[in-house]
Parts: C-alpha cells; structure tokens; sequence
C-alpha cells in the first residue's frame, strides 16, 4: 500500500507548480491551463485522504466527482469570455484588458 | 510493491508535463502537456481503486475540457500554428517561482509534520463497488448525495447557456 503522504507531496508539488505557472503567464489560456493543474492537485488530494485514511466513506470520492464536473463547466464559460476578448481586444494577453467595456 | 512502482511512474510523468506545461512558451504544447497531466492523474485514481472516478477524469477532462482548449486555441490565436510565442519577463518568473517555493515548503512541513498520516490503516485493493456508488449519488437519506447531483445538473444547464450568450457575435 502506498503511503498517503507521497500522495499529499505529489498534489502539493502539482498544486505549486499550478500556482507559479498561474503568476509567470500572462497568456489567458495559459492561466486557465495553470488553473486546472491547481484544481487536479486539489482532487488528488481529496481521492487519497478519502481512501487512504478513512476507506469505509465515500465523502471524497463524490467531492472528487463534483469538482471534475465543476471545473469543466468553468473551464467552458472561461473559454467563451476569452473568446469574446479576443473578438472586443485583438489579442489574447491580460495586459490588454484595461477596461470591462471597449 | 508494484503500486509503489506504478506510483512512481506516474508521479514522474504528471511532475514532469506540469513543469514542461508552465515553462514551455508555445500554447499549444501547454494544452498538450496538460492532456498527459490529466492522463496520468486518472491514473492515480485507478491506482487508489476509485475506477469511476479514473473513467470519469479521462472521459470528462482528458475528453471533453482538452478538446475545448484546442478548439480555444485555434480560434483565438491563427499565429499558434506557426508556433506562436509569449515572451516572459524574468522578474515575474523570479518572483513566481519564489512564491510558489515558499508555499512548496510551508505546505510540504505542515503535511509531513502532521499526526493524522500515523492513522493509515490497511486498505484492500478492492474496487470500490459500482452499486454503492449508484446508491450513494441518486439516494436522499445521510451521506448520499441527490442534491448536489441535481444542483450540478442545473448548474451545468446554466453554464451552457452563459457560455452562448457570452461567446455570440453581436450584431
């Protein structure tokens, strides 16, 4: 059996590598993409912690299944506004975004 | 023994596209090192036994949200095919993987000093039964989980239509 903490360590080295991909991008979609790393960390950790440590219960399991289907309807409403950028902006970076409205 | 291998294997392969997914500067092969992130994150899951939830990760994101990443991809940027760049500027990769190293460490004592990693009992590797879990998400008693499937169900039919309404052409 796998130990949990090996788990914890990889999520947090997935969820920071997340983070530092979130600051040093500034392309929209890159941001997004960091965005998903940070919340597959996250599912990670809930999966181990729910079957390492407390196997009879499925409370992690089903956070797990709500969050995949959450993040991908995010993921679909951000892909619409980043669209939608590009169409009002020309270009696809957060700098260009000064205003809500053009 | 062989799920101490696998382990590694696979935390080697989503390490290793997270990191090439973050530095590389081309968006397209981001997208591409994300896919093998979900890959092997489905993986893991496998790994623990939870097979539904490893089928759902690779029908939902690996299918579905990299697909629209693709499709984002190809439609806002024209340059990316011939390989478009994005420039980063040093300080804010200085002062990102500054952050995310402080964070790294916080979080690695917090987790490894711990108590609650002692409490690890045996697990067997059995699958996780598909009728416990059919009954746990249509059920209304405790520690099952109608409500939130039907709330995920609505909101999923709200995020459909936002994400017409704000992707249309306006006249």
């Amino acid at each position: 059996m796998i130990p949990v903490q090996y788990f914890l360590v990889l999520s947090a080295l997935l969820f920071f590598i997340g983070v530092y991909g979130f600051i040093s991008r500034r392309n929209l979609i890159a941001m997004l993409i960091s965005i998903e790393l940070v919340l597959n960390a996250v599912d990670i950790n809930f999966a181990a912690i729910n079957r390492l440590l407390f196997p009879g219960l499925n409370e992690g399991f089903f956070m797990t299944l709500f969050s995949i289907g959450v993040s991908a309807a995010e993921s679909a409403v951000a892909i619409a506004i980043i669209l939608n950028v590009y169409r009002n902006f020309k270009s696809d970076t957060v700098d260009s975004i000064t205003n809500l409205k053009r | 023994m062989a799920n101490i291998v696998m382990f590694c294997i696979l935390a080697v392969v989503i390490l290793g596209s997270a990191v090439l997914c973050v530095t590389t500067t081309r968006i397209m092969r981001a997208a591409t090192f994300m896919l093998f992130v979900l890959f092997g994150v489905a993986g893991l899951y496998f790994l623990l036994d939870y097979t539904f939830l490893g089928a759902a990760q690779i029908s939902i994101y690996a299918g579905g949200v990299t697909m629209i990443y693709v499709f984002a991809i190809q439609l806002v940027s024209k340059r990316t095919l011939q390989g478009m760049v994005e420039r980063m500027k040093g300080s804010r990769v200085i002062f990102g993987a500054f952050m995310s190293l402080v964070g790294l460490a916080t979080v690695t004592f917090i987790v490894l000093k711990n108590k609650f990693i002692c409490m690890a009992g045996q697990v067997m590797d059995t699958e996780v039964p598909m009728a416990k879990i059919g009954t746990a998400l249509v059920g209304s008693e405790k520690y099952q989980y109608v409500l939130p499937f039907e709330f995920i169900s609505v909101f999923l039919l709200a995020c459909i239509i936002g994400g017409l309404v704000v992707a249309r052409k306006e006249e």
